[in-house]
């Protein structure tokens, strides 16, 4: 019952962030110095013309009126139409979604355990050789640039070794694997190192709790103390970890589609930057936006179910 | 490197951190030098362009890191690129900084209703991707590096803001700062005075991790052509540049891919090694 009244307030508090995304993406497109129909209708347009285009999207009407339309649409589904494909935003969306979604999955399932594996060896090994080393790739993994990495990958082995496609998305789950591994690849090198520092620091500090001090005395050997009291313990930062590089990995994973040329909401964001669709550009913003609410959300709601202790 | 705690004795005489800080720091000073010296390390023009020299690998005489699809020299490129990526790695930080210590600063200190109303706009830009808000209000106001600037400044406050408002609700409720009231001194004097300088290395520590991210997306705007247009060299536009003759010439992609790291590295191993110390200092 508790837990169903904190939810409760939890989806609360969420709706002045929604209404303040919505505000925000509604804003961007109010911030472009030309002007949106201008660009509909290409320079020579007449002035009658222009205005009677605007009269219809009602851009002729006051900001705040202007808004609310705004919402109303968003509220029906409608995010607009894109100036480039002649099609609506949102259905424009759904075409690009599968790509994007596939290979965040990908990278999720490889980052995840490789983090965690190496985290777990570098506790274990803690000021060793194993954990130095670890440190070291933790350090530098955090520096290189997401699409450089891709890049080179590409070119070694994509063109040199031949191994895998360079560019698009496939046919089918596995030709889909086999096309975004490379990609899928590159953005775990980079979010590992992320989730692996936090990850490491997390396991330590759990290892010098009172309560492994306590099994300790008792005398339960270390293997047994590491995987029944420690690792359950670190589940926790772990998925808040998640949570948190979930806009992370929605960032680099733009950079990433354009070097292979995946047909996912990366590209279609920047084909729609360097295009000058406003709107898919305002459509796609919030979407991004949404998504990493829901994210959170459910992050702190598995947190609440896995250990009662942690307030919504 | 280690960080066992050792209450009994301590017969190293290096610090905690200090390895890396002296790494890091030498690392950046080496980058600024080349820099800031580019003429005289590169000796040739990076924008010069040579139809008899296209595509020439590594180790030409004359092009130490070979040349690019229209003979432009890379090393001189890659050193030129240095001032404008460093540029974007320091000055980015800046504007986000002094906006999210006064938000945070003001916002922990006065709480209550105007604290509430400030943590509600942190809640709704942290629920853009970082990345992907930046590219939207770069590709909405135009490409280049003004813009960008102005991007990260609406977007990159709010670690600096809900770092300081930590800070700061820790701090007031402290003996100097009641000191301070009791004394009759003004809440902008306590602000400043007070509890902005017990905060800094806290937010300075953060503002050489955030270096690396605002570099890092400056490149990646100018990857994607929307940040530093060329022929001004910049290392993210360099790589854009480089892509189509990736297969055939790899160095016009690889030199500023490995110039970028090695400056991430500076700033990371900077950070790690103040955090260390600040760490030890807190103990």
């Amino acid at each position: 019952m508790s837990l169903f009244s904190a939810l409760g307030q939890r989806l609360l508090q969420l709706i002045p962030v929604l209404i303040g995304i919505s505000v925000v993406s509604f804003l961007l497109v109010q911030l472009s110095p030309g002007d949106p129909v201008r660009l509909l209708l290409g320079d020579r347009a007449t002035a009658e013309a222009v205005a009677q285009v605007r009269e219809r999207y009602g851009l002729d009407e006051p900001l705040l009126q202007q808004y609310f339309t705004y919402v109303g649409n968003l509220i029906q589904g409608d995010l607009g139409r894109s100036i480039r494909f002649q099609l609506p935003v949102g259905d424009l969306i759904l075409d690009f979604l599968p790509a994007t979604l596939f290979l965040i999955a990908y990278v999720v399932v490889i980052s995840v355990p490789a983090a965690v594996l190496l985290a777990v060896a570098a506790a274990r090994s803690q000021g060793g050789l194993v954990d130095q080393a670890i440190r070291l790739f933790a350090v530098v993994g955090m520096t290189f640039p997401v699409f450089w990495l891709a890049l080179m990958m590409s070119r070694f082995f994509g063109v040199e070794l031949g191994w895998f496609p360079v560019s698009g998305y496939g046919e089918g789950f596995v030709d889909h694997l086999h096309h975004l591994f490379l990609p899928a690849v590159s953005t775990s090198a980079w979010l590992i190192p992320l989730l692996l520092r936090n990850l490491r620091a997390a396991l330590i500090e759990e290892m010098q709790a009172d309560h492994v001090t306590a099994s300790r005395s008792k005398g339960l050997g270390e293997t047994y103390i590491f995987r029944r009291h420690v690792l359950p313990n670190s589940v926790l930062p772990t998925l808040n970890l998640l949570g948190l590089m979930i806009s992370f990995l929605i960032g680099g994973s733009v950079v990433v589609e354009i070097v292979y040329a995946v047909p996912g909401l990366g590209s279609l964001m920047v084909g729609s930057v360097v295009g000058r669709d406003y709107y898919v550009i305002q459509g796609l913003t919030l979407v991004y936006a949404l998504a990493t609410v829901v994210v959170t959300l459910t992050v702190d709601i598995l947190s609440t179910l896995i250990d009662p202790r942690v307030k919504l | 490197m280690t960080d066992i705690p050792a209450p009994a004795a301590r017969p190293v005489r290096i610090g905690p951190g200090a390895v890396e800080i002296a790494l890091g720091g030498g690392i950046i000073l080496a980058w600024l030098t080349l820099a800031l010296g580019a003429p005289l390390f590169a000796g040739l023009d990076p924008n010069a362009i040579s139809f008899t020299a296209l595509l020439q690998p590594p180790g030409t005489p004359g092009h130490l890191l070979g040349t690019d699809h229209i003979g432009r020299d890379v090393l001189a490129r890659v050193l030129f690129a240095a001032r404008i990526d460093i540029w974007m790695g320091v000055a980015g930080v800046v504007p986000p900084l002094l906006i999210g210590v006064l938000v945070g600063l003001i916002s922990g200190y006065a709480g209550g209703r105007l604290d509430a109303v400030m943590m509600r706009l942190v809640d709704i830009t942290v629920a853009f991707p970082f990345f992907v808000l930046v590219i939207a209000i770069v590709g909405i106001l135009g490409p280049g590096l003004g813009n960008y600037f102005v991007a990260l400044a609406l977007v990159g406050w709010v670690s600096y803001a809900r770092l300081m408002r930590a800070e700061v609700m820790v701090l007031r409720n402290k003996e100097f700062v009641t000191a301070a009231k009791v004394l009759g001194y003004g809440a902008p004097t306590i602000l400043f005075r007070h509890i902005l300088p017990n905060t800094l290395t806290a937010v300075l520590v953060y503002a050489t991790t955030d270096a690396v991210l605002v570099l890092l997306a400056g490149a990646s705007l100018g990857f994607l052509g929307l940040g530093v247009q060329p022929p001004t060299p910049e290392w993210g536009a360099m790589i854009a540049e480089g892509q189509p003759y990736v297969v055939q010439a790899w160095w016009i992609c690889f030199f500023p891919g490995l110039a970028a790291m090695s400056l991430c590295l500076g700033f990371i191993l900077l950070s790690d090694g103040f955090s260390r110390v600040l760490g030890a200092g807190r103990r």
